[in-house]
């Protein structure tokens, strides 16, 4: 069946065409308002994203099989990402993943039996100071430990994705969410201010958790 | 050392709600905007940067003053800023910050600069990953929008400005500059050759420049400052300002924090980050990024000559060289994007060296055979060695492959593989012909792909 998108959606391609002085730009915007609907870039979003663009096939099918984040095939419900580069692994990653992968009854890049969740394993996502972390979704869930994760893939099965989000999601933080200390940090050492030809300023206080 | 230097990235990051318009505009934001717009020269705003010597913050610490000054735009030319939101190099996860919790110092920086650039649209290149802050950044921009800061006459000015999110889609090499731009036009991210460089050919074959996150942010301070105030925030010649500084792995308080330019990675470890985790022993740090070469804190600087740049430190550990892209080099590693991942005694470096080349196999874009190729043969290499399959051969082939990489492709990516890829053999060579001899101890062989070979090891 031919893929169409809504008419609000249609109205926000018309949108982001205007943002670029050539058409080809709304290119990746344009995949990800259908990925959004569709869940998936299905052969037949491949032709609509074509034909709206005025693109050949083969130019859509090659940018969508160059980024990890458009999926080429139908995934779950929710798409859960376990980040497995370094930071994340010096602090569990590892662990982390296991237990997704025993706790949703699929390896990592499966689909669970149900259907409810895809598991991908994810090269690092810019959460390195919260390691371990997992993205669900739209979301980033960090600092995470057995306990929690679990929690937090429960509300997904149980409540769907967007009330986990509001409970759990977090967002960037500053300073150290494990608890910085409050007071200034030591003057810098010796040997540290021989290069500054001027007085330098002492490190200021930005440990502040927010 | 008894001044204390007030926060000024990250000065608004503590309040409630610092993400919205009227929070951010109580505590100072769009003042210098406006000044700039009405009362300065677009020249004038250049040479405060230039002044300023803020080398880019996305990795490579070029000079942003001079990268603005390499604009030259002929007749009918439209000059385009795009900012490099692309955060992807392993270890780094500050531009995050400031997209999250202070969007509207990017969108004041970003004013600011296409004034003095010459440029009516900026783009915001960010990774597909961040939904949420792409989300924050452009309710941002509504709001700017609607208070006449952007748009057709931003402050009352004859200068329109319009700013665009732009998602990636999942792509590290989209943070190297022509690879972001061949995203954004609706293409593959595979890098341009270059010359012709970006600030001459960019997006859509016009002059462009790209600066990342965190250098564009900092635009406004500089202006309200002044370029040379602001660059003797840092510590160090040529090197100016104060920048983010963050730090995951083994310490007691990972995390993100706000310094001058060169501190000391002791400092930033033991003062900032609170020391190693269960005070345990430092084996080794990845400076900036995961393309940096890592630093081994039992090695000392060896600057005999009185004309080395880093003869002041001769004689003392790797990590009390300050943090600055010039002292880095000359250390033989790069700053990069100065986050920090750092590894106690309990990491397997050959392990660790392992996760790292993965990271960068998946992530080549394929276009350059050396590449392609040795980084898919760097992680081969790797698990043979891991999983008790290796030789002592193996160790020089590892370095052999890194060496026919660097300089035979058209970005820096393969060099951004090979470096630490060579520095991780040579400061710990013991690790790898232990592996070589006897592949990893059992405890620490918790790979995939070794867990495959060997059954089910937990």
């Amino acid at each position: 069946m031919a893929f169409a998108l809504t008419p609000e959606r249609e109205r926000q391609v018309d949108d982001i065409l205007t943002r670029y002085p050539e058409q080809r730009a709304a290119l990746l915007p344009v995949l990800w308002l259908c990925q959004k609907q569709h869940g998936w870039i299905s052969p037949e979003v491949v032709d609509y994203v074509s034909a709206r663009l005025d693109l050949s096939t083969a130019i859509v099918r090659g940018v969508v099989t160059f980024y990890t984040m458009f999926f080429d095939e139908p995934v779950g419900d929710n798409v859960v990402w376990v980040c497995r580069t370094l930071s994340c692994d010096l602090r569990g990653g590892k662990a982390i993943q296991d237990h997704l992968e025993s706790k949703l009854g699929c390896a990592a890049g499966r689909t669970s039996a149900d259907g409810k969740f895809t598991l991908l394993k994810a090269e690092c996502l810019a959460a390195c100071g919260q390691a371990p972390m997992v993205q669900i979704n739209d979301h980033y869930y960090e600092n995470l430990d057995i306990a929690r994760l679990d929690e937090i893939i429960d509300a997904h099965s149980t409540e769907g994705g967007e009330a986990a989000a509001s409970k759990f999601a977090t967002f960037a933080t500053f300073g150290s969410p494990r608890g910085t200390p409050k007071s200034v940090p030591p003057p810098p050492s010796a040997e540290a201010v021989r290069v500054a030809s001027t007085p330098p300023p002492g490190p200021d206080a930005s440990g502040d958790d927010s | 050392m008894t001044e204390t230097q007030k926060p000024l990235l990250t000065t608004r990051y503590g309040l409630e709600q610092s993400w919205t318009l009227p929070v951010a505009e109580k505590a100072g934001a769009y003042v210098v905007a406006k000044r700039a717009l009405t009362t300065i020269e677009p020249a004038a705003l250049k040479e405060e940067v230039k002044k300023a010597n803020i080398r880019g913050r996305g990795g490579a610490g070029f000079p942003a003053g001079v990268k603005w000054g390499f604009l030259n735009p002929g007749p009918g030319e439209s000059v385009y800023l795009v900012i490099n939101a692309d955060e992807s190099e392993p270890g780094t996860f500050k531009d995050r910050s400031i997209m999250d919790l202070d969007p509207h110092r990017l969108i004041e920086g970003a004013i600011i600069s296409c004034f003095a650039i010459g440029s009516h649209v900026g783009y915001i290149y960010v990774r597909g990953e961040l939904a949420f802050s792409i989300q924050r950044l452009e309710a941002a921009i509504a709001e700017a929008r609607e208070a006449g800061y952007l748009g057709d006459r931003p402050f009352g000015v004859d200068h329109k400005i319009e700013l665009y999110v732009h998602s990636g889609a999942g792509a590290y090499i989209c943070g190297e500059e022509t690879a972001l731009l061949n995203s954004l036009e609706g293409r593959r991210g595979e890098p341009r050759l270059k010359p012709p460089f970006p600030a001459v050919k960019g997006v859509f074959g016009m002059p462009t420049i790209v600066n990342n996150v965190e250098t564009i942010a900092a635009v406004p301070d500089i202006i309200e400052m002044g370029g040379e105030a602001w660059s003797s925030l840092g510590r160090l010649p040529g090197d100016g300002g104060v920048r983010l500084y963050g730090i995951s792995g083994h310490v007691k308080n990972p995390g993100l924090f706000e310094a001058p330019v060169g501190i000391t990675m002791r400092e930033l470890i033991y003062d900032y980050a609170g020391g190693m985790l269960g005070d345990r022993a430092l084996t080794g740090v990845v400076p900036g990024g995961s393309s940096t070469p890592v630093l081994d804190p039992r090695r000392t600087v060896d600057a005999p000559n009185a004309d080395h740049p880093l003869h002041a430190w001769h004689g003392m550990s790797e990590i009390d060289v300050p943090m600055g892209v010039d002292t880095y080099r000359a250390l033989g590693t790069m700053l990069g994007t100065c986050c920090a991942i750092v590894m106690d005694d309990t990491v397997n470096m050959v392990e660790a060296c392992r996760n790292l080349m993965r990271f960068y196999k998946h992530e080549s874009c394929g276009q350059c055979t050396p590449c392609r190729e040795g980084t898919g043969w760097l992680v081969d290499v790797l698990d043979n060695l891991c999983a008790g399959r290796g030789s002592m051969k193996d160790v020089d082939l590892l370095v052999e492959i890194s060496n026919n990489m660097m300089g035979n492709t058209i970005c820096a990516f393969a060099d951004g593989t090979a470096m630490p890829m060579l520095g991780m053999v040579q400061k710990y060579r013991e690790e790898f012909v232990a592996a070589a001899q006897s592949g990893l101890p059992k405890d620490v062989r918790h790979d995939d792909s070794v867990r495959d070979l060997v059954g089910k090891v937990a």
